[in-house]
């Protein structure tokens, strides 16, 4: 099994994704594989290269400053799993 | 055949020989004799279709202009958000998820005068190549149903392969229209990278992702596009450039185009030689409608796979980091907000999206940005370098769809980069931002194969011409008869 | 920091400040809602600012406009090309679990802000980016309480994050450093900056280190800090602690703390976890700005006279004293009120007198401001001339100012109605004058007797005499014509 680099348990964190054993280990022997293609791709030489974040050359699209109609209230929180009040309710924050 | 094509549709309601709410019926009969078989809807929505087609049969009456799509029943991946119709993104975690607003794409559709009757069952965020990754559901390939009909627009691709609806609307990240549409045996259009707003789709890879036609013709793709296309004022990516007719430019012959053939993808079908033959074939039929064939070569082409494994996922990780369970969607409680968010996320996402969630957020984690992120895109930009060299020399490309006819259900789902690999053909235009599409070409093992047509940016009109041409020459998609009618007594 | 250091007089602090500021727009950052505060909660959202799914951003025009004048007032080099970026953690406040910032290509770099002193901090940069929502906590405080509710209302809200080097050294030039870009921003428009409303926030980087070394002690990172007092007294307190630290040969943590207003400590908030990986990488959902020389020209040449240069024209011009001069231009819209009444009356010192003494009294007597007043500069411009031409008394004009400002009533009205007229008759101030001096010859031998208090002491017979309304000047000419 070609090795990973990713310690899957510190993104797992990061991503707010808590993986069972049993995932992680069927994760990371499946990447296996996949950095086999990203190895051959730190091979290329791409110093000089620029990134392209957007394939399309556009700059400054930028909306003029007015007020357009908000949603609703109710629509607002009508998808909410739990709400009190006007608020949208959650557990507690731990600090 | 039980439905005819949207413009056929159109101009019989337009001589009055049917109405809309008649049209509809029909679909949604359709819809009613094939989808337990075929599994394709997460949801059908016939009083607000049936609603809807009376609104149009009225504003008929009443002399208003005909829409470009006037009557015609048209399905929707649940990708989309229609407000006040639920909306899952084929996911646990926005199983009841209700919009208070629609995408930008279905209210033109809307506004044109089609009829929504469902929302399509897809992969989980639009996330693998087979639909299986559905939390609700596997759809079955209208021609085989055994196997599967592509993903990630799978339900739209075989709704429309079933002759159902004449149209449906997917989305195409990285394949996600071109590959279901190969196996389903449709013209399915992923256009230019910015020529469609992506305003209320659920995101999966903002640099990438768009919308696009899965229809029964090339002409139902030319009007569908048309009625969606155009710059969002909602949609920053979007561009300002201005939508042709395109019909105007379906075209009967091919003389003066010159169709490039791509070497690299020619040496790796080379392999599987019924594909092979399938497509020396259709670049043949190409030549005899007056193409001139030239090589070209998209050199890094070879790099795709690990170049768009790396970008998706990383725009994915983030652009999902919004499910947590606090304002919409799934939420599995815990004793603090964090691990409300934790337990909602491990309980509401499928093991593609969490395979991606992790590479992607690995990706983009301190001390790798730069030796993943950052070299993707740079050889992003080697790949777009290579699209603009190979148009030099040609006006279209022509290339496969796919590596492999539709295979059964299940025979890929326990690897996946064997499934990532069915996006080999389609992924290098996704990362140029080109528009491409991929047509009926053919049968291999009585199941359908697509060849995929690609043009210069916005240059959608050229593509649909080659296809328009190359469909009315060989006739592939009115060849046979999908067998899902046959088990439920519905001949064609 | 491991070297432990004697007494505290031979440690310097180091403060860096990280001040947010919402901008004044109509509507929000990335959508139409609109930018307001106080609304119920949760009715200024969209699916936009509330994260739903499909949903994207666009930015807002006005808001680039507003930090690039920003910029420039403070000195700042705007960037040619800027870009957005995604600041990826979650935190419930934030819909979408990330916030669009700007990461490694802010919109503008460099500037500085000038203290009282002469001082110069230097800025590192100013970024764009969203605010959060609030979340509101059942039971006082966070820690305690059974859950949160949140209100995305200030979701989207349009911020600009200031950023400074760690060049202050006080917690008295921490709160001039506010106090000058409070004014700059007040005067530029682009905020309202009512630290109490949180539409300037401000974080602040506290560290200590040996006096006149060049190395950075460990820093601590104050966070809840709503007014410029809070900033003052927790940059003390925080000063204090590490001092006490390193006395008893403690270690410093790096970490962040929250300010607690009622006790006037910090205290340690366990560190938000992971909070060091943000996972920053340009939003594809947003593209680039490259704003170019043609509009940023012009943005600059519609910025106002700024707080400094009113205060050097102040004090060439008008000769008043560098204090006058920076108490006067604290805010754009007093400065404009004064500059109107110096104009109007011709008289910059007196206008300057009036307004820091008389003019501000009854205000903060009726809890009212120059701008709520009713009184214009034009009346209070017509008061400094009815004293100057003699009409009224400067004792008199003291009695009318708060008519004049507060039930915005006409000088020369309020003098008549009151009879406060001054009396410039001869043969009345004459008769005035004889009997003041016929009723106290003591007096008057006094000052013979060469006792020249005695003088001041009939002047002041006169003026009571005639209630105030004589003309000083002419009294004492009188008396001493009496006397002479
Ligand atoms: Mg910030
Ligand atoms: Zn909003």
């Amino acid at each position: 099994m070609p090795e990973v680099p990713i310690d899957i348990a510190h993104v797992a964190k990061l991503a707010r994704l808590p993986l069972s054993a049993e995932e992680a280990e069927r994760f990371s022997s499946q990447f296996g594989r996949l950095f086999e293609f990203i190895r051959e791709l730190q091979a290329l030489d791409v110093e000089h290269v620029h990134p392209t974040a957007q394939v399309i050359p556009l700059h400054n699209v930028l909306r003029t400053d007015e007020v357009r109609p908000c949603l609703d209230h109710e629509a607002a929180i009508q998808n909410a799993p739990a709400t009190e009040g006007p608020y949208f309710k959650m557990p507690r924050i731990l600090e | 055949m039980t439905m005819n094509t949207g413009h056929e549709i159109r101009e019989a309601i337009a001589r009055g020989e049917v109405s809309a709410v008649e049209a509809t019926e029909t679909a949604l009969a359709a819809i009613a004799a094939t989808e337990r078989r075929l599994q394709a809807y997460l949801q059908v929505t016939p009083e607000r279709a049936l609603a809807r087609a009376k609104e149009i049969d009225a504003a008929i009456a009443r002399g208003q202009d005909l829409g470009l799509l006037a009557g015609v029943p048209v399905a929707v991946k649940d990708l989309f958000c229609t407000q006040g119709v639920r909306t899952t993104a084929g996911s646990k975690i926005l199983e009841n998820f209700v919009p208070p607003y629609s995408a930008t794409v279905v209210r033109r559709l809307e506004a044109q005068g089609a009829i929504i009757v469902g929302k399509t069952n897809m992969d989980e965020f639009a996330m693998g190549s087979s639909c299986e990754n559905s939390a609700f559901k596997a759809t079955r390939n209208p021609w085989s149903t055994e196997d599967v009909p592509g993903g990630s627009s799978g339900g739209s691709a075989a709704t429309v392969g079933a002759r159902c609806v004449p149209i449906a609307l997917g989305t195409d990240t990285g394949g996600s229209i071109r590959e279901p549409a190969s196996f389903c045996g449709v013209v399915g259009v992923k256009p230019t990278y910015g020529r469609v707003s992506r305003y209320g789709i659920v995101a999966f890879a903002s640099s990438l992702d768009q919308a696009g036609p899965m229809t029964v013709d090339v002409r139902d793709s030319a009007d569908a596009l048309e009625a969606i296309a155009g710059f969002d004022p909602m949609d920053s990516t979007s561009a300002n450039v201005d939508v042709p007719h395109y019909a105007a430019q379906l075209r009967n012959d091919l003389k003066g185009i010159r169709v490039g053939i791509v070497s690299e993808f020619e040496e790796s079908i080379a392999p599987d030689a019924a594909m092979h033959a399938l497509y020396k074939r259709a670049y043949e039929d190409l030549r005899a409608l007056g193409a001139e064939l030239v090589d070209v070569s998209l050199p890094h082409s070879k790099y795709g796979l690990a170049t768009y494994y790396l970008i998706a996922p990383a725009e994915a990780s983030s652009n999902l980091a919004r499910y947590d369970g606090a304002r919409y969607g799934l939420r599995v409680d815990g004793p603090d907000v964090f691990s409300m968010f934790d337990e909602t996320r491990a309980a509401g996402f499928g093991p593609e999206v969490k395979r991606r969630i992790i590479l992607g957020t690995y990706a983009l984690s301190s001390g790798y940005y730069d030796a993943y992120y950052v070299r993707a895109q740079k050889v992003r930009t080697l790949m777009k370098k290579d699209f603009d060299e190979a148009f030099a020399r040609c006006d279209v490309i022509a290339c496969p769809a796919v590596s492999c006819p539709p295979f059964q259900l299940g025979a890929k789902s326990q690897d996946p980069v064997a499934m990532y690999l069915m996006d080999f053909f389609t992924i290098p235009m996704s990362l140029a931002g080109v528009p491409a599409m991929s047509v009926p070409a053919g049968y291999v093992d009585d199941l359908p194969v697509g060849l995929q047509l690609v043009a210069p940016a916005f240059e959608e009109g050229r593509m649909f011409g080659v296809a328009h041409a190359y469909e009315q020459a060989t006739r592939h998609a009115w060849a046979r008869t999908p067998i899902v009618y046959a088990g439920d007594g519905h001949a064609a | 920091m491991s070297k432990v250091i004697g007494a505290p007089a031979d440690t310097e602090a180091v403060i860096g400040l990280e001040v947010h500021v919402e901008l004044l727009t109509a509507s929000k950052m990335f959508c139409g809602c609109r930018n307001a505060f106080g609304a119920p909660p949760n009715t200024l959202v969209c699916p936009v600012c509330l994260g739903m799914p499909g949903s994207l951003p666009v930015a807002n025009a006005k808001a680039v406009e507003y930090l690039c004048k920003a910029g420039m007032a403070l000195g700042c080099t705007i960037a040619e090309y800027s870009k957005f970026d995604r600041k990826n953690y979650f935190y419930p406040d934030m819909p979408k679990n990330y916030q669009i910032s700007q990461y490694d290509m802010p919109l503008t770099t460099g500037g500085s802000v000038t203290l009282p002193s002469g001082k110069r901090v230097n800025l590192t940069r100013i970024h764009l980016e969203e605010d959060t929502g609030k979340n509101v906590h059942a039971g006082e405080s966070i820690a305690r309480s059974a859950y949160t509710l949140v209100d995305y209302n200030r979701a989207g809200v349009p911020l600009m994050e200031i950023v400074s080097e760690p060049e202050i050294s006080s917690a008295r030039e921490a709160e001039e450093y506010l106090a000058e870009l409070k004014a700059v921003m007040s005067y530029i428009g682009v905020s309202d900056v009512k630290m109490h409303e949180g539409s300037l926030r401000c974080d602040a980087n506290v560290s200590i280190r040996p006096a006149g070394a060049r190395e950075l002690g460990t820093k601590v990172e104050i966070k809840n800090l709503n007014s410029f007092r809070s900033v003052g007294r927790a940059i003390e307190y925080e000063i204090e602690r590490m001092r006490a630290c390193v006395r008893e040969g403690e270690r410093i943590v790096q970490e962040t703390r929250g300010w607690d207003e009622g006790s006037g400590t910090t205290h340690s908030m366990r560190s938000k976890e992971l909070a060091h990986d943000y996972r920053y990488f340009p939003d594809p959902d947003l593209v680039p700005l490259e704003l170019g020389r043609a509009l940023l020209s012009r943005w600059r040449t519609e910025l106002p006279e700024l707080p400094a240069a009113k205060r050097t024209r102040y004090v060439r011009d008008f000769g008043l004293s560098e204090y006058d001069a920076g108490v006067l231009t604290s805010e754009r819209s007093d400065a404009d009120f004064f500059e109107a009444v110096a104009a109007a009356s011709g008289n910059p010192k007196q206008a300057a007198n009036w307004m820091m003494g008389d003019v501000r009294k009854v205000l903060d007597r009726a809890e009212m401001t120059l701008a709520s007043a009713r009184g214009r500069p034009e009346q209070v411009a017509a008061l400094i001339t009815l004293v100057a031409n003699g009409t009224i008394s400067g004792k008199a004009a003291k009695e009318v100012i708060e008519s004049v400002m507060i039930d915005g009533r006409q000088p020369a009205d309020v003098v008549a109605e009151r009879g406060l007229a001054q009396t410039s008759d001869a043969g009345a101030v004459a008769a005035f004058v004889d009997q003041a001096l016929h009723a106290n010859a003591d007096s008057v031998a006094s000052y013979k007797a060469g006792k020249e208090k005695a003088f001041e002491f009939l002047v002041g017979q006169v003026m009571k005499l005639s209630r105030g309304k004589a003309n000083v000047e002419m009294v004492r000419g009188l008396l001493k014509e009496r006397l002479g």
